[in-house]
């Protein structure tokens, strides 16, 4: 069956995001810290983007953050249109890296959506991959 | 130097000539304007077609290429390289042309596309749809974080309109009001329909050439000296944006272009800051130091960058009413070059120093490149 779901853009992964994706199917939102700096950084890379150094790990996020900021869509991307305005928005981590996601749980609206409100990870489905995607958090940061 | 500049005889909408054709159409103007033709022309650089597809088509057999593509910047880039390697004398006369049919899509490429790039892995997913839904991501944070109002965002439709209605070629000139602007379809929240570009068709191109060569065979035209130049690359993603109030790529680009050039923002007479969207001369403003921090919105609504203001800013109307192809970089050098000549259609009187600020993709990449008069260099 065609769902919205199955319509919307799904990533195909490569060798540097595998590990990423595989994490998204088992509800993990894994990110890469380096050894040498101790930066952690998004989006994956097989090098330290801070320092150049290779000895980069994999970890677990605690998938908390706060709304960096966003538009709202008046205009559907395909598997998107039940959505319609929906917003794409820049999450800020509490280990520090960004990330582009959607805003889940809550009415995609200006009033709704207060830049810096605290969220939490989630997960949805674009066919057969999960990706992270952030609803407003339980437990107040 | 400088000694050629046109574009295409049409823009806008034009459907019966290709990318390529606009391309070509524009060098000959171009090559024609600078007295020369294209048997002069040793040096070639393009982006949108490949250098190599105009040049032959053209009936140049280049010395000197350039396929620099880096987004609508890359025709600042190309200037920039072009007056490096004809310093260097790596070529004689450079040509850079630009073609793109945005609007009609003849003999366009597909415009998007891999799920394995970092776009199509780390953005796409969640429902982005060109430019409009991704360009003005950082807006809201840019209001957060230095009070730029709404109606401060509608004001730079409001004022380059003002430029346009002056402007015959340009694709909106009627007068609109900030009301009007909020009042225009949401695209994107916080951005409307007016706070857009145009999608056009159309073609540029330049002709460069070295002071020695202008001097010793004259043009028909009064020539346009390169003061400075700058470029700079930040991202692949807008998303990955290192602070979304303020481009990077914008202040490391025009510092290398003022410092090349000794001068300062005081001493530009004129400028030009590419808008796909509104936001981006408000960017422009404080990111090239025009204005304080978080001074722009203000300054732009109370007139200082319309017709009659102390910067004039985007004079043929910009992206938002003039014309947009895809790459529009080529268009505000060609502005700032008829305003050094006097010729626009909306002159600003006295213009002596004129910049020139491109962005390429969305926030990746940026181009600065400061023009003068003869006067100038005197």
């Amino acid at each position: 069956m065609v769902t919205e779901a199955t319509r919307k853009a799904r990533p195909t992964p490569t060798p540097d995001s595998e590990v990423y994706w595989e994490g998204a199917q088992h509800g993990e939102l894994r990110l890469q810290r380096c050894t040498a700096c101790a930066t952690a950084f998004f989006y994956p890379r097989s090098a330290c983007p801070s320092c150049g150094s290779g000895d980069v790990k994999w970890f677990v996020s605690a998938g908390r953050g706060r709304l960096h900021t966003y538009v709202i869509s008046h205009r559907a991307a395909p598997g998107f249109e039940s959505q319609v305005p929906y917003a794409i928005a820049v999450v800020e981590l509490d280990e520090g890296p960004r990330l582009l996601t959607n805003v889940v749980g809550v009415d995609n609206t200006p009033e709704s959506l207060e830049l810096d409100m605290a969220l939490e990870v989630d997960f949805e489905p674009r066919g057969e991959q999960m990706v992270p995607v952030f609803r407003p958090a339980t437990v107040p940061a | 130097m400088i000694i050629g500049a046109a574009e295409s005889e049409r823009i806008g909408t034009v459907p019966e000539l290709s990318a390529l054709q606009l391309h070509a159409d524009a060098a000959r103007r171009a090559v024609a304007d600078a007295g020369l033709t294209m048997a002069d022309v040793d040096g070639i650089a393009s982006a949108g077609n490949s250098p190599i597809a105009v040049a032959h088509y053209l009936g140049i057999t280049p010395t000197y290429v350039d396929g620099t593509m880096v987004g609508g910047c890359s025709y600042l880039l190309h200037v920039r390289h072009a007056a490096a390697a004809i310093a260097a004398g790596l070529a004689d006369v450079v040509l850079i042309t630009h073609g793109e049919s945005g609007r009609s899509r003849v003999g366009a490429g597909p415009r998007y596309g891999d799920s394995s790039s970092p776009q199509g892995q780390f953005e796409a997913p969640y429902g982005t749809l060109g430019p409009p839904t991704m360009f003005p991501i950082g807006v809201l944070r840019f209001m957060k974080e230095t009070g730029l109002t709404h109606e401060q965002l509608a004001s730079v439709a409001v004022a380059q309109r003002r430029w346009s209605s002056q402007v015959p070629r340009a694709k909106f000139r009627e007068l609109i009001s900030v009301d009007d602007v909020l009042a225009s379809p949401m695209i994107a929240y916080p951005m409307h329909l007016l706070e857009c570009c145009v999608v056009t068709d159309g073609g540029g191109a330049l002709v460069l050439t070295s002071a020695d060569r202008a001097r010793a065979v004259p043009g028909p035209q009064p020539p346009v000296f390169v003061l400075g130049t700058g470029e700079a690359a930040e991202t692949p993603m807008v998303s990955m944006m290192e602070d979304f109030t303020s481009s990077k790529a914008f202040k490391l680009s025009s510092a290398l272009a003022f410092a090349e050039s000794g001068l300062a923002p005081s001493d530009v007479d004129h400028l030009m800051v590419y808008d796909a969207f509104a936001h981006l001369p408000i960017y422009g403003l404080e990111d090239l130091g025009f204005v304080g921090r978080g001074e722009a919105g203000a300054f732009v609504e109370e007139g200082h960058t319309s017709p009659g203001g102390r910067l004039p800013l985007n004079t043929n109307g910009g992206g938002l009413s003039y014309t947009h192809t895809g790459m529009y970089g080529m268009f505000l050098l060609l502005e700032s070059v008829r305003q050094l000549r006097g010729e626009a259609p909306a002159q600003v009187p006295g213009v002596e120093v004129s910049l020139a600020q491109g962005v390429g993709g969305m926030f990746m990449a940026a181009g600065t490149v400061i023009l003068g008069t003869p006067a100038t260099v005197a």
